[in-house]
């Protein structure tokens, strides 16, 4: 049996400090949750001493990873969100990964496209698209979930937010897997091959923006970000640090969610009876099922100066990841946090858009997706039933899906 | 207890008795006011408790503090009496208080 498998296996007598749910294996790991169970017992705010990345904190309780969340100007944003650092020969600056006043500057170029009055026009353009990917599944046939519906649907409306060609629009899924990527993943060969493909990004659109120069109509995301004062004279790492940011923002999150949702109802199916005898759950049921799924696991911060922090001497400069997917699982928030429970009262409270100046800017449009999917499959699919075993993504800051065989049953 | 009214974006009124010393956001959400989703139960930090306070009791209410302010700057559909609910405490010099809520929260 390899390392790999067995890791979580002494938990008990691994030593906190040595401790990481940074390893890239963690959710593919049967038993990760109790890795953060321990952690918030003991440790909800944890030095673990190395790691690929080096030192860092883990802040892994509800109360602590709100905490560090809200208080941006202790815990700083700039440089990088995850816990290795911008490579300095292949910096791409983006907005989640700056403090005020820049962050607020660049963000606000884009955020209207994902508000609420925009994301109501789109309703009907989504409800169509997700329609038209379910009356094409095989039925009584075993297929990936993941790429025929998860990838699919948040593609096809990634497309339409750039107003991207559409019949390139897997480039999009490509790239936003490229970007999180990295040389152990098995997704690309090399550090080399993995940049070479987000420059053919930056250079394809590029070519959008060029086209779209000097418009003074359009709405979507590279109009926008082509010609408005705070964002028309980025640099070229810039354009394509914030590109990779809507791209994954768009992508792997709500895609995760859609998998999860599927994954979560099989693994309890008496909340898949719940929600047959009621589909008026499904609104309450999407918060749920993303504070179940967590689909970024993390956030990193970095202390701007020595502070403390639940009872511990943070100094300046150190790294804090706070582990969202934690939180999410914190029983004194969350009782029976393991399971889902698709009307939970207080499943919004969850952590997974962050809270604060930095919280998730398209958490409406990623909501109306699922809505609008599961309101779907309950009009055509009496089961989504899952067949096989779900292949896990090998990343400690997405967690999510590469693979979910299943068989759809038709009312 | 001070009577406090929310015009919801369909033009419904609701009117609730609130305690003195909770928040604005706090009345809705125990008197089943829809619209106000609050998801992060009261700090300041999710701007889904927003509401728009009616021009004349602007003065009253008093403009948003710089917390409120960081949160509120980055909603595109902000207005200029918006306010987030969770941030204004009930008084009895509120009495009578009407906000509006808006048809989304973001």
């Amino acid at each position: 049996m390899s390392e790999a498998i067995n890791w979580t296996d002494n938990l008990d007598q691994t030593p906190l400090d040595e401790l990481d749910p940074s390893r890239q294996d963690i959710f593919q790991t049967p038993g990760w949750e109790s890795v953060f169970a321990r952690l918030r017992a003991e440790a909800p705010v944890q030095y673990c001493k190395d790691s690929i990345e080096g030192p860092y904190w883990s802040v892994t309780s509800y109360e602590a990873v709100k905490h560090v969340d809200t208080t941006p100007e202790i815990y700083s944003s700039e440089g990088s969100i995850v816990l290795g650092d911008q490579e300095e020969d292949f910096p791409l600056p983006m907005f989640i990964a700056m403090d005020p006043p820049k962050h607020d500057h660049q963000r606000k170029v884009v955020s209207p496209v994902v508000a609420p009055m925009n994301l109501k026009k789109l309703e009907g353009t989504i409800r169509q698209r997700a329609a038209g990917i379910l009356d094409s599944l095989p039925v009584g046939e075993t297929f990936n979930w993941v790429d025929k519906v998860s990838i699919e649907l948040t593609t096809q409306m990634l497309a339409t937010l750039f107003d991207f060609p559409f019949e390139d629009r897997r480039k999009l899924t490509r790239w936003s897997d490229v970007a999180t990527t990295d040389e152990n993943s098995g997704l690309v060969e090399s550090e080399e091959a993995r940049r070479a493909e987000l420059l053919e990004c930056l250079e394809y659109f590029q070519r959008l923006w060029k086209e779209r120069e000097g418009r003074t109509e359009g709405n979507d995301l590279i109009t926008m970000l082509a010609n408005s004062e705070s964002t028309k004279n980025m640099s070229p790492e810039e354009y394509l640090g914030n590109l990779i940011l809507l791209i994954v923002g768009g992508n792997d999150t709500t895609r995760n969610s859609i998998s999860g949702g599927v994954l979560a109802l099989n693994q309890f199916p008496d909340q898949y009876d719940k929600l047959r005898a009621d589909p008026s759950l499904i609104p309450g049921m999407v918060p749920e099922i993303i504070r179940w799924q967590t689909p970024l696991a993390y956030m990193r911060r970095t202390a701007l100066k020595d502070t403390e922090l639940f009872g511990q001497n943070i100094s300046k400069g150190d790294k804090l990841a706070m582990w969202y997917v934690s939180g999410n699982r914190d029983e004194s928030v969350f009782p029976e946090a393991d399971k889902l429970i698709i009307d939970r009262k207080n499943a919004r409270q969850h952590l997974s858009f962050g809270f604060g100046i930095h919280r998730c800017m398209g958490n409406r449009l990623g909501e109306m997706q699922l809505r609008v999917l599961w309101e779907e499959i309950m009009q055509r699919f009496r089961h989504v039933e899952v067949v096989g075993d779900a292949e896990r993504v090998p990343s400690s800051f997405v967690k999510g899906y590469s693979n979910l065989p299943v068989v759809v049953h038709p009312l | 207890m001070p009577k406090i009214t929310y015009i919801t974006h369909d033009g419904a009124e609701h009117s609730v008795d609130a305690a003195v010393g909770v928040s604005v956001m706090s009345a809705a959400l125990d008197n089943g006011v829809p619209g106000i989703d609050a998801d992060c139960g009261g700090e300041c930090s999710c701007a889904t408790c927003h509401v728009m306070v009616t021009e004349d009791w602007w003065a009253k209410t008093g403009g948003p503090n710089d917390s409120e302010e960081a949160m509120l700057d980055l909603n595109p559909e902000r207005e200029p009496t918006s306010r987030l609910s969770c941030q204004i405490e009930v008084t009895d010099a509120l009495d009578g208080l009407i906000v509006r809520v808006p048809e989304f929260q973001f």
